[in-house]
């Protein structure tokens, strides 16, 4: 009995990904840092919020290997969580703007005409704000929060996707078989949902690894501001703005948390490129 | 004369793109949030503050009607009033704009003069330690948090090396200046006052290096893959056999022609150095427009947000038509 063809097709991806020295070197941090978020409850040391005004600010040592904040809270065990918090935006950042600039290319690129040349302006509008300005202004209208943050950072990201899954649905639907099921009586969702988006899935995948970063990057930056996670949530971004007010005698403050964005970052951005050249050598730059 | 007919159809092709951005911020600023009145007067205002606002501003009408007078305001450069010292946001925003100004052209100049020999060097030397040199800091670039990388820089060059300054574009006590160009940097040289230009310049040298550090991954990394791409060409070979030092096939025949991916790539990341300038400005307390929009966050100044916001787009749109222009010189086969 021979296997699902996405399966072998994973199988597949999967033992070329891991000849490459640069998708096992990105793999690997993707995956530690994963390991770090579940564990972070076993791995952590202290409560992330608990408070111990008498160990206020103490440097790095053996009880606390990042040193403590202000209100003597473990920044080791804060960072762990916070990679739970960050991992977390980060996907769901991606799963909104890629389903959403999925669902508005697809469509655009099927229908073609006048609705792909209205909806590819909206997009080129959106695209002319510099990305991390129009992710502020909107998270400032909604009001800071979290959730706002993600909303925000998701919709700069929305033209991207519906870009690239356009232009794949622009070949796709001159493909013999789009007709043929149009022949065979398909609605229009029925074609967009069973054979454009599934054709378009690769280089998505591509996109929202390479964008994953980018996401985490823009989403910790509004925290930082003050429009993402509000304290006393352990979110890299606002630990570093947090941090910032002592950083001239508490080096090790905003030192850390920083640091686990740069890690993470760098894994997602790694393995993305690596991803691209094995799965998607069209979209190479 | 063909050239000024494209460009003219540039210009052309650039006023929807404006409108749809103008569109887009007087969505955000009068649809989202829910009570557009409120964020104009402020959380701590009374009731009949917020309804008196809302009938100033002509809030209580339909959404078609506010927006052609908030475009009637545009045009006039009137982008409304800050809440924080009642002043008009565009005039604000004039102030502040030099120093965003000097910052950015520093941090493009940094980019330039850095990343295109680094990009040439990795792409000539392929494979070898100056293309993996190239590589690490084009990932490490492209992957580090701006406001954190500033942290950090203060952290080495002012708190523990005393190298540089850490804040601000003049030490406290100085004065600016004369004001010529309103970037200090210049105005010292015109006005020939060596002391104040060699304070200028190294109150700018952190945060023009940390705004620069992302966008020198991204300008290093398309130099390197475009010349790659020349470099196989067969004119590039047809060069080498006819005795063309290397030099000057690397320098002249095939750079030339890898410019144009690097224009494009420049103008983009010049308008997300505007992006970026709002976190190094906040780092280094850089009096320009980005610490101007933080602080306006953290007063719910919500006009100067907005203003900031259209001004920045408005910018990067500038910036692209003046990238498309400068195509049409590099290369004669784009026909108009």
């Amino acid at each position: 009995m021979s296997a699902h063809p996405l399966l072998r097709e994973l199988k597949l991806t999967l033992r070329i990904l891991a000849r490459n020295p640069s998708a096992l070197i990105g793999g690997a941090v993707i995956v530690l840092m994963v390991l770090l978020a579940l564990g972070a409850p076993l791995l952590a040391p202290f409560d992330p919020v608990k408070l111990s005004l008498a160990e206020r600010l103490s440097a790095p040592g053996a009880a606390h290997f990042f040193g403590t904040d202000e209100l003597g809270r473990d920044i080791f065990s804060r960072v762990l969580y916070g990679a739970r918090i960050s991992l977390s935006i980060g996907l769901l950042v991606i799963t909104v703007a890629g389903v959403t600039g999925a669902l508005i290319g697809a469509t655009s690129g099927y229908f073609g005409g006048r609705i792909d040349n209205a909806v590819m302006r909206v997009m080129d509008v959106v695209l002319s704000f510099p990305s991390l300005v129009l992710a502020l202004a909107l998270a400032a209208a909604m009001g800071p929060s979290l959730v706002n943050a993600i909303l925000a950072t998701a919709f700069v990201m929305i033209p991207k996707f519906a870009r690239l899954v356009r232009g794949e649905a622009l070949s796709v639907r001159e493909l013999p078989f789009v007709a043929a099921s149009r022949v065979a009586g398909a609605g229009h969702g029925f074609i967009i949902r069973r054979h454009i988006l599934p054709n378009c899935l690769n280089s998505a995948i591509v996109l929202a690894t390479l964008t994953l970063g980018d996401a985490i990057l823009i989403a910790a930056s509004l925290s930082f501001i003050g429009l993402g996670a509000q304290p006393p949530t352990p979110e890299w971004g606002a630990m570093i703005a947090s941090g910032r007010k002592f950083l001239m005698d508490q080096w090790w403050y905003a030192t850390f948390p920083g640091l686990f964005i740069l890690v993470t970052v760098i894994g997602f951005n790694i393995f993305g490129d690596a991803l691209r050249d094995v799965l998607d050598p069209r979209i190479r730059r | 004369m063909r050239i000024l007919a494209y460009i003219f159809r540039r210009l052309l092709a650039a006023i929807p793109v404006l409108v749809g951005v103008s569109i887009l911020t007087f969505l955000i600023s009068h649809a989202i949030p829910g009570d557009p009145a409120r964020l104009i007067v402020g959380p701590k205002a009374s009731k009949e503050a917020v309804e008196s606002i809302r009938k100033e501003h002509g809030l209580d009408k339909p959404l078609p009607v506010q927006y052609v007078r908030y475009m009637a305001g545009l045009v006039t450069g009137d982008l409304g009033q800050s809440i924080r010292n009642h002043r008009p946001v565009t005039r604000d925003l004039a102030d502040y704009f030099p120093a965003t100004f000097e910052l950015t052209l520093a941090s493009l100049v940094l980019c330039l003069a850095v990343g295109i020999p680094l990009g040439i060097l990795a792409a000539v030397r392929r494979n070898r330690l100056a293309d993996h040199v190239a590589r690490v800091v084009s990932v490490v670039g492209v992957s580090t948090p701006v406001f954190w990388l500033g942290l950090m820089l203060l952290l080495l060059f002012y708190r523990h090396l005393s190298w540089l300054p850490g804040s601000g574009r003049l030490d406290v006590t100085s004065a600016p200046p004369a004001d010529i160009t309103g970037l200090y940097v210049l105005d010292a040289l015109l006005a020939g006052d060596w002391a104040l230009l060699r304070e200028a310049a190294s109150h700018l040298i952190l945060p023009a290096f940390c705004l620069s550090y992302v966008y020198l991954a991204v300008i290093t990394r398309i130099v390197r893959s475009s010349m790659i791409a020349v470099l196989g060409q067969d004119y590039i070979v047809t060069a080498r056999a006819n005795g063309l030092s290397a030099a000057r096939v690397v320098l002249k025949h095939a750079f030339k022609n890898s410019l144009i991916p690097t224009v494009t790539i420049t103008g983009l990341s010049l308008g997300e150095l505007l992006g970026g300038a709002i976190l190094t400005e906040t780092i280094f307390a850089w009096p320009g427009m980005g610490k101007y929009v933080v602080d306006s966050v953290n007063s719910l100044d919500f006009p100067a947000i907005m203003g900031f916001t259209l001004v920045a787009s408005a910018a990067y749109v500038a910036i692209n038509l003046g990238v498309d222009v400068i195509y049409a010189f590099l290369n004669p086969r784009i026909r108009y």
